[in-house]
This record gives structure tokens, C-alpha cells and sequence, in this order.
């Protein structure tokens, strides 16, 4: 068994009725929800700074001198508690055989034909790219940023080294937010997704549907939680 | 007597009457990210500030006169056994001079070169183009380049923007600061204060043309003493710039304390101001625009009835699995 296939800890089913399995436990959706505001409110404040007209976003911060103070301090809880949040979903994101299969078919799920795609694990292809999008790009933003962080490291780097810095962080920044774009739109037209992130289950249809190996594997594998 | 548009020296007294300023919001010919700025009512005559570094005797009256009229508090500094004081230019030192020990591999003779730093309010300005903060940094017609404090964020764009190195960012109140070309003070008829305290006149201002036409005489004087290399530092890879240098080996202007030789916007600069933002712009654009188009015309994926049964059934068939 690869580390993809593994079930993660707290995954469980709960016979119901309804039918329900567990996906996320608290810690996970609290890091979610942090990490999301957080990017919600970079976005915001780093759009402000990106193009003029875009500049009157700097009001809901308390004006231009408070975003660009405030700006890195998202970015470092943004940081931190996507941190965690990828030790937490790492394992099961790592990349398999089947990712090709699908991806390869994804106009059939587009299509609306998801039955002739092959049976998935708790992630597919594209929320795996999404993972890894997201830390690749949170690496580099996190990094280029602080380089061009003045209030407190104008000095640790050479000008061009900052130029240099300040062009990957907006080209990172423009991708993260079309990443960002993507997850949600695809939480929403996956209907039932949404309630993994609040509720932290899904219905057993949802799992049947969209994850069936790892509906399979938590029923083969004894992981049913007490029926509430 | 008809007041002039613009100084024509600085040599002049200052006026007893009280003046109007010369300077207004309606002489701007840029305004930082701002795209639709009316065109200026009138054309100021272009002025320029002339160094002639063959004529400075390194006395820091420039420094002093710059402290006295910007009313700035420059600190201490400890003495590390070279002239340049302070060691660099600070958000309360827009100037400084900078020394070099150069010796020249012509002759083996060690030249003693000090360079007036300082902005150089350059007709294309990085600064101004870097800056995200509208009317943070403006362009008068008459060529000089000036910050707005109250608009600044302290974001360091400029800083970045600037291909000689100038702005710098205050740690007190957090906004940018650089030499203004005296612009209060030529406001009112009057040129820059160093330019003024200057006892050699190596520091003269004028009109843009008067001080090339200035320069050519000195240029003139310097290559009759076997200065060949002489020449006019006014760089064409940012369109010219309104603080000029008579440099004797304008051949190198590297050796005068890194005076780029050729500066111009830095591409990377460029990149990040003009192809990311619109590019940018349209993929963040599009990526929102189609999945609201999608969301609203495409079917969604929904889980169904029989999907729910067989999750049940998946479930039921499996009855050791129960606890």
C-alpha cells in the first residue's frame, strides 16, 4: 500500500441514518478556516497594492500605511497554519497511477459522466493539484515576501535581489488567487462538498459518488464510528 | 518686472513680499498610479540642477544647507576613517557626498573624486512608475520629481523603481523620502538651497538649457587642461534627468562612487509594472468570470438518490465491519 492509500486518521463512517463519513476532524477545519481568511484578506490587501484601481481596497484596512503594515502579518498566519495544515494532508495527496487515468477523463466528469471514471481514494487529481499548487506557491510567496518586507528586512538583501522577489510574488500571487478560485468553484459545483469543511462529514452518497475506494476501504476496514 | 515661470539661478535673494506658490496640482505631468490625469494648462520652462564635480572641494555646505532648509535631523555617526558623513543617504540626508580614491591607470596619479548624491529627477522616473499610491509621487513640467507624504504607504516600491539607489524609507513615520530639487523653494522663485550655499559654484542651477549650454563651457575648459573624457552626465536610458554631472572621465561615471553608466528602468521593474499586471489582471479575471458562468449555466454535480442507496448497501454488505 502506497502512503496515498493509507486511511488517514479520524476518516470514519457513521451508519446513521443518515449514512454520514467523517472527513475532516476539528483541528483540520479550524486550520482551514484560518488558512482561507487569511488568504481571503492577502488577497484583498495585495490586490490593493498590485494595480491602481484596485487601490481603494486599502479602505478596509484603515488606509494604504495600515495594508502594507498589515499585508505580511496575514502572510505569516497564512504561513503557519497552512504549515500544519500540510503535515496534516500530505500523505494522503502524494501522487498515484490513478491520477493519470482520471485526469485523462476529467472531460467525462465535466461532462457529467463520473461513473466511467476510475474508483478514487480521499483525493482526486485536481485536489491534489490544489494541495500542491498551493504549497509550492505559499513557498515562494512566503519567501519573496519577506525579502521585500522594508519595516523590518530592507537591509538583509541587495536591491535587485528584491526586484527580483517582488515580480515572483505578484506572479505567485496572481496564480494562488486562480488557484484559489478554482478550489472554491469546485467545492460548489461538487454539491455536498461543502459540509466536509463545516460539518466535517459527508454524506455516503458523497463519498460513494466521488471516493468510492476510500468509502470501500473504511467499510472493509472496520473504521465505523458509533451510530449517533 | 514679470516674474519668470521658473528660477533662472539660484544665486538670487529671496523675495520680501510674501509669493503665491509657482507650483500647483495643475502643473503635474505625471501622478503615480493615476492613468487619467489632465493634461497640464501650461508648459513650465524645464529646469536642472548642474554638478560639476571638477569644482567641488568636498566642504559638505551643500549637506549643511540641505539639513538647515528641509529641517531634517540627520544622526551621529560613529567615523570610520573616510569623508562620506553620514555613511549613506537617509530619510533625513537627501544628499551626500561621496568619496572616491581613484587612481587614475594613465597617469598613476591618485584622484580624490567626490560625487553629490542625490536624486537625480529623472524625466522618466522609476520611482514614480514603481509606486502603487496615487499621487504619492508626482512630475511637475518643470521636470522635478516630488513625494507626497501624505499619499505615501511606505511600501518601498520606489525604492526598488529607482535605478540610482535613492529613496529611503523612514523608520519613524514610515513614508519615503528623497531630495525635492528644493521644489518649495522654486516655487516661489528661488533655487535649491545647496545649490545656493555652494562657495565654487560647482553646484548651479538654471534652466535645463542654460545648464548644458554651462556644462559645454566647462566641458571645453576641462578637455583644454587634458581632460579628454570629459563630458555631460545626463543619461539617455531615462530620458535625461534634471540633476546633471560635469564628470572629467564621463567615460567611466562607475569610478564616481557607482554612478551607473548607463541606468535605465530596471527590465525586471518593467516586467512587474507593465506584462504581470494586465496579464495578471485578465487570468484572475477570466478564471473568476468562467466559474461564475459555468456556476450559473452549466448542470452542478449533484449526488444522487441511487448513489446514497449504494453507499448503504456498500455498508449493510459488509456486517462484521459494524463495532
Amino acid at each position: 500500500m502506497t502512503e496515498a492509500e493509507r486511511i488517514q486518521p479520524g476518516d470514519a463512517i457513521h451508519i446513521g441514518p443518515p449514512l454520514t463519513v467523517d472527513r475532516y476532524g476539528p483541528a483540520a477545519r479550524a486550520n482551514h478556516w484560518v488558512t482561507a481568511a487569511s488568504l481571503i484578506l492577502l488577497a484583498i490587501s495585495g490586490l490593493a497594492l498590485f494595480t491602481p484601481s484596485l487601490f481603494f481596497l486599502t479602505d478596509f484596512f484603515g488606509g494604504g500605511q495600515n495594508t502594507r503594515m498589515l499585508h505580511p502579518w496575514f502572510g505569516i498566519v497564512l504561513f503557519v497554519s497552512f504549515f500544519v495544515f500540510f503535515f496534516q494532508l500530505w500523505r494522503a495527496n502524494l501522487w498515484t497511477r490513478t491520477d493519470f487515468v482520471w485526469l485523462s477523463r476529467i472531460g467525462d466528469l465535466i461532462a457529467g459522466h463520473e461513473e466511467r471514471l476510475p474508483e478514487l481514494e480521499k483525493y482526486n487529481a485536481g485536489q491534489k493539484f490544489v494541495f500542491w499548487a498551493m504549497s509550492g506557491l505559499i513557498l515562494i510567496l512566503i519567501v519573496s515576501g519577506v525579502i521585500i518586507w522594508d519595516q523590518y528586512f530592507a537591509d538583509a538583501t541587495a536591491i535587485g535581489t528584491k526586484r527580483i522577489a517582488i515580480l515572483a510574488h505578484s506572479v505567485a500571487a496572481v496564480l494562488i488567487i486562480c488557484v484559489f478560485i478554482l478550489h472554491v468553484y469546485a467545492g460548489i459545483w461538487t454539491r455536498g462538498t461543502l459540509r466536509a469543511m463545516t460539518r466535517g462529514s459527508v454524506t455516503g452518497g458523497w463519498a460513494w459518488r466521488h471516493h468510492r475506494k476510500w468509502l470501500r476501504k473504511l467499510a472493509g476496514q472496520h473504521r465505523v464510528g458509533p451510530a449517533e | 518686472m514679470m516674474r519668470p515661470d521658473s528660477p533662472r539661478t539660484a544665486a538670487a535673494n529671496p523675495p520680501v513680499q510674501p509669493m503665491e506658490t509657482n507650483l500647483t496640482e495643475r502643473d503635474l505631468i505625471r501622478r503615480s498610479a493615476t492613468s487619467s490625469l489632465p493634461p497640464p494648462e501650461r508648459q513650465l520652462t524645464e529646469v536642472a540642477k548642474l554638478i560639476d564635480v571638477s569644482k567641488c572641494i568636498g566642504c559638505k555646505a551643500c549637506q549643511s544647507a540641505c539639513i538647515e532648509w528641509n529641517d531634517t535631523n540627520p544622526a551621529i555617526e560613529e567615523n570610520v576613517g573616510v569623508y562620506t558623513n553620514p555613511h549613506d543617504l537617509t530619510a533625513d540626508m537627501y544628499t551626500l557626498m561621496r568619496f572616491t580614491e581613484w587612481v587614475n591607470p594613465e597617469t598613476d596619479n591618485l584622484e580624490w573624486l567626490i560625487r553629490k548624491d542625490g536624486c537625480m529627477h529623472c524625466s522618466d522616473p522609476g520611482c514614480l512608475k514603481a509606486c502603487p499610491s496615487p499621487g504619492a509621487i508626482v512630475q511637475y513640467s518643470n521636470g522635478i520629481v516630488d513625494f507626497v507624504h501624505e499619499n505615501c504607504i511606505g511600501c518601498g516600491y520606489c525604492v526598488k523603481g529607482c535605478p540610482f539607489n535613492i529613496p529611503r524609507i523612514s523608520k519613524v513615520d514610515h513614508k519615503a523620502y528623497k531630495c525635492t530639487l528644493c521644489s518649495d523653494r522654486v516655487a516661489v522663485g528661488q533655487g535649491p538651497a545647496c545649490a545656493k550655499a555652494c562657495p565654487t559654484k560647482a553646484i548651479v542651477f538654471g534652466t535645463k538649457e542654460d545648464m548644458k549650454k554651462h556644462a559645454d563651457e566647462r566641458i571645453a575648459d576641462l578637455k583644454s587642461r587634458g581632460y579628454a573624457n570629459a563630458g555631460l552626465y545626463d543619461p539617455p536610458g531615462v530620458s535625461g534627468t534634471h540633476v546633471m554631472y560635469v564628470l572629467h572621465h564621463n567615460d567611466k561615471p562607475h569610478i564616481y562612487a557607482d554612478l551607473p553608466d548607463n541606468p535605465r528602468i530596471s527590465p525586471v521593474v518593467e516586467t512587474w509594472k507593465g506584462v504581470t499586471k494586465y496579464v495578471g489582471l485578465a487570468f484572475m479575471g477570466v478564471a473568476a468570470a468562467g466559474s461564475l458562468l459555468h456556476g450559473i449555466l452549466g448542470r452542478p454535480n449533484r449526488v444522487t438518490e441511487e448513489d446514497e442507496e449504494a453507499a448503504e448497501e456498500l455498508v449493510e454488505r459488509k456486517p462484521e465491519a459494524r463495532v
